[in-house]
């Protein structure tokens, strides 16, 4: 590869032949150059001197105006007003101190938004807007405008700013938008997505304004605008109007939506309704919640601290984020797996004396209350827990584990929204992926006992529990649950349906439907659901529960309230009416108590506001 | 006072005066034009004439010490680089999603910069060691795993720009230290046909969904952008656009000197850095702009003659490398902003804001110039 060289002077020779194709080439690359700048200096000069010299066009994004939220009956969620702004460029003002001082005489700016500014411009580069003020009245934006030329560097500025009407209604749903991130930055370039948002501030940072932010943005107009030597624009030489993002209608019902909030006041919890048959959320609450409002402009420290070391944790979306172990309201479909299976048969009887032995361990009912003969019905109505430890072993974990994922259990749900958990639905693999020592990889045949009501390694989101509600009400079709429904094309106003097929159908045989749906509709007749659901007007199946453990990440317990935020959580789930369902609910009622008072009351309302034939809607005809 | 007097002299005769006469008038075109990019006269302005100090005391400095001393100290240097490279990796600050500076407490250094230096000095270093022996495929490889080391951590930083710039470097001075014609004439000839292909099939290439795979998304974007500018006029072809625009408007004579609209009504982006070249030509003109083509070319030349003037191996190698660097950076950053090269972010040496890079350029003439001035006569064989 190398050619050899002996001496020095050989060496030194080499080495100038080498510099004479170097320098050659350098010259060749020189005159390459010099031809470019001959062909764009003078070749090109009247072309593009025209474009510069006489024209002097500025290329202006118009940035698009975003899509608006709707809930299914057309009440704005989300929405756009017109705001003017004060915005500065710390490198073209000289001495930025005396530019507030002589400008906040004339406008008024708060002492705090005059340091948020300022802290503002020494984080940010010296060539980047930063704002001064928003909100400025007509009056101001028209003095200013007029006084603008004492002020270079400061610009008044037009724009479109999101707003939540409803303040924390829906919030975890409708999530809200920021001012775009280094890191979205990033992203969008990675996308090829950075010119779209020239001109734009704000991106979606959670929730659906997140999710559906490539549908809500919209496309990025341009301007091309002659202006005069001092950069004064004169008029617009060809302008490609912006397309605005579609709006988005939700499948949520608002009404409803806000009817569970206000039951959910002052607890903590959270509850998911869906239409079996399309998949469509028709509420969807975390509680606490938060006001998005807070975030759009950047939120500022004590709201922020606010919220995130509240120990009630309104931030978080917790049907989406929370996972727990749910209990009795696993029961149903560990029964359909035993029926499906063929383990056992719904008739056969088991005699249960209030507690359950496998080996020398001894697993007891809730409250030790002994059932006697029990079957399948009464074992679900009275929520034995005896004949499920027995079903346990019988079924086995894989095959429970197996039957189990067809409903979404463990598995992500496909919800049209981001940070999704997926929760543990145990298995034997499962273990021993998720522990390093041998002998905690091992599978335990106690743990399956456990599993079979709920409790133990499982560990679902209530998102998932809703889903579930939903395939069994629609006999084993799994609809992808989902917040938006239609996307509305803002220029033809077309409507686009985002679900439409089932993702797949669970094998059920219809009998076997059949005794879980009379063993669910016993509960509520007969069962630990009857108080609530006293007089309802329509038939109900559904299942209470409790879980014993608090799972919510990065929770953390004060002495004082130990006592209350150790008790169990209650949980319900249920589908009305058992003909033709066309709601499954699932809720929980973090630390309160028993699910027969105080999680299936609130489903009742549900059901009750949903079921009237006045409040329910159905949706418009959708466009092909 | 005699004594004194021989000090003054003695200091002064370590520049080479036609570089030195060179890099002023270079530095004066840059401040003019920075005076004129920046609207006249601010912080940056002040903050530039600063950072030409720097890089001149930097200058004087190296140049004073004989290159022997350098070439000791090449090993050290580069060792120190690559430490500081594993350690950027380990310890970096990371923004804008890459990894590139290390926090020392007193200040933040960018590694990679320093090792756009030390890369050719070890290199050149290594070609000296060998100087008495026959040439092997193991020094050649030996060679690419020296260059290879921190190229490929530069490219995880990740910095592909300052890792093909370094690369450069270490590669001219294998090819000065001998690569082979029959090597290097296939490679180019392999790349002139790639080049060829990618630029025919533009429109097939450029499609969303084709994944170029060596590549990341954006970089695929900037050579796309390239090849056809206007596809995207506000993104990744805005700055193309502009600055040809803003060049192709100044004609052969220029709009006069701070008359530039283009760069004055803030079309031109990048104007005091990687675009300041735009902001000249448009006031300058064709004139202008082939004069400080001109003197970009002598300064090239001149390096190249200290080079075959002088009398080490290392020296020799190192001039050589420096130099063919420096015609890069010319090359490359000219190229981009007239629109026959992807936009890399390159500054463009001498005119660009920014003191890291004047830096890097001082203590490289500074090296140039103490190569020149210690020569030792040249020794028969």
């Amino acid at each position: 590869m190398f050619e050899f060289k002996k001496t020095s002077h050989e060496q030194k020779r080499k080495v100038w032949l080498r510099l004479w194709v170097a320098g050659i080439f350098v010259v060749v690359c020189f005159f390459l150059l010099v031809g470019r700048l001959w062909y764009l200096q003078v070749e090109r000069y009247e072309g593009l001197a025209a474009r510069a010299d006489e024209n002097r066009i500025a290329v202006v994004p118009i940035p698009p105006r975003r899509g608006e939220i709707l809930d299914r009956n057309g009440a704005v969620l989300a929405r756009n007003y017109r705001d003017y702004t004060l915005e500065v460029i710390p490198a073209e003002v000289s001495d930025l101190k005396a530019m507030l001082n002589t400008l906040s005489q004339l406008v008024y700016i708060s002492p705090t938004s005059q340091k948020r500014f300022l802290q503002r411009v020494n984080q940010s580069s010296r060539y980047a807007r930063v704002m001064l003020r928003n909100n400025l009245n007509e009056t101001e934006a028209a003095w200013f405008a007029a006084h603008a030329y004492k002020f270079p560097g400061v610009t008044l500025n037009a724009r479109w700013v999101r707003e939540y009407p409803h303040g924390s209604s829906a919030a975890h749903v409708l999530g809200y938008v920021g001012r775009i991130s280094e890191q979205d930055l990033e992203r969008l370039e990675r996308d090829g997505q950075l010119g779209n948002y020239r001109g734009t501030h704000n991106i979606g940072k959670k929730g659906i304004e997140k999710t559906w932010e490539h549908v809500l943005h919209g496309q990025t107009g341009v301007e091309e605008v002659e202006v005069t030597a001092t950069g004064r624009p004169v008029r617009t030489l060809r302008r490609t109007d912006p397309v605005p993002g579609s709006d988005l209608i939700l499948s949520l019902d608002l009404g409803l939506q806000q009817l569970v909030e206000k039951e959910f006041q002052g607890k903590r919890g959270a509850l998911v309704a869906i239409e079996p048959e399309t998949g469509e959320v028709l509420a969807f609450v975390s509680a606490p919640s938060f006001d998005p409002n807070l975030f759009i402009d950047g939120i500022d420290v004590d709201n922020w601290r606010m919220l995130n070391e509240s120990e009630d944790h309104p931030l978080i979306n917790r049907p989406l984020y929370g996972t727990y172990p749910i209990g009795s309201t696993y029961k149903p479909f560990v029964a359909l797996a035993a029926l499906e299976l063929g383990v056992r048969d719904a008739k056969t009887k088991i005699y249960d004396p209030g507690y359950f032995e496998l080996g020398r361990q001894r697993f007891r009912n809730a409250g030790s209350i002994a059932y006697g003969q029990t079957d399948m019905y009464r074992a679900l109505v009275k929520s034995s827990d005896t004949y499920f430890y027995s079903l346990g072993p019988e079924i086995g974990v894989n095959a429970l584990h197996d039957f189990s994922k067809q409903f979404g259990f463990g598995q992500y749900t496909g919800i049209d929204l981001d940070g999704e958990r997926r929760g543990i639905l145990p298995s034997t693999d499962w273990k021993e992926k998720a522990f390093r020592k041998p002998e905690q990889q091992r599978w335990y045949a106690g743990e399956t006992v456990s599993v079979a009501v709920g409790q133990g390694y499982n560990s679902f989101t209530l998102l998932q529990l809703a889903q579930a509600t939903a395939v069994l009400a629609s006999k084993g079709v799994y609809m992808t649950p989902h917040l938006v429904n239609l996307v509305r094309n803002s220029q033809t106003g077309l409507l686009k349906k985002t679900v439409t097929e089932p993702s797949h159908v669970v094998d059920l045989k219809p009998e076997n439907i059949e005794v879980i749906e009379n063993a669910l509709a016993g509960v509520v007749n007969e069962g630990t659901a009857r108080v609530a659901f006293d007089g309802a007007p329509y038939q109900a199946a559904g299942k209470t529960g409790t879980a014993q453990v608090f799972s919510l990440r990065g929770a953390e317990y004060k002495s004082s309230q130990l006592d209350e935020r150790l008790r169990d959580h209650a949980l319900f789930m249920a589908y009305a009416p058992t003909v033709k369902p066309r709601i499954a609910v699932a809720l929980i009622v973090e630390n309160g108590g028993w699910g027969s008072t105080v999680a299936a009351p609130i489903a009742r309302k549900v059901f009750d506001y949903w079921l009237k034939a006045d409040t329910n809607t159905t949706l418009a005809e959708v466009n092909p | 006072m005699k004594q004194y007097f021989r000090w003054v002299l003695k200091v002064l005769t370590v520049f080479d005066w036609p570089l030195l006469a060179l890099l002023i008038l270079m530095a004066g075109l840059g401040l003019v034009i920075m005076h004129s990019a920046v609207g006249g006269t601010d912080w940056r302005f002040a903050s530039q004439v600063r950072n030409y100090s720097l890089a001149f005391i930097a200058l004087w400095f190296v140049a004073a010490v004989p290159p022997k001393y350098w070439l000791k100290l090449a090993p050290a240097l580069y060792v120190v680089g690559v430490l500081l490279l594993v350690a950027v990796e380990f310890f970096g600050e990371t923004s804008k999603g890459a990894t590139r500076w290390l926090d020392l407490g007193v200040i933040r250094i960018q590694p990679s910069e320093m090792l756009k230096l030390t890369v050719p000095m070890m290199l050149a270093w290594y070609f000296q060691q060998l100087e008495a022996k026959r040439m092997r495929l193991l020094d050649l490889l030996a060679a690419i795993i020296l260059l290879a080391i921190p190229f490929v951590l530069i490219v995880r930083q990740p910095d592909l720009g300052t890792a093909l710039l370094v690369l450069l470097s270490g590669f001219f001075v294998i090819y000065f230290a001998g690569l082979s014609f029959r090597l290097l004439v296939p490679l180019g000839v392999v790349m002139a046909v790639g080049l060829g292909t990618m630029v025919y099939f533009e429109t097939d290439i450029c499609q969303p969904e084709v994944d170029w795979v060596v590549m990341h998304e954006y970089q695929k974007n900037r050579v796309c952008t390239l090849l056809n500018p206007s596809s995207d006029p506000l993104g990744k072809g805005f700055h193309t656009i502009q600055s040809m625009i803003a060049i192709g408007s100044g004609g052969v004579y220029g709009k006069g000197y701070m008359e530039g609209t283009q760069a004055h009504l803030d079309f031109v982006p990048e104007r005091t850095t990687d675009f300041i070249f735009a902001v000249y030509a448009e006031e300058f003109g064709l004139y202008g702009g082939v004069m400080l083509l001109v003197l970009f070319a002598l300064f090239i030349v001149r390096g190249l003659f200290i080079s075959a003037r002088a009398t080490t191996q290392f020296g020799r190698l190192l001039a050589g490398a420096l130099s063919m660097t420096f015609f890069v950076y010319v090359f490359v950053n000219i190229g981009m902003v007239t629109g026959i090269l992807p936009v890399v972010g390159v500054p463009l040496p001498f005119m660009s804001y920014g003191g890291t890079a004047l830096l890097t350029l001082g203590i490289a003439c500074g090296l140039l110039m103490s190569i020149n001035h210690y020569r030792q006569p040249s020794q028969a064989r």
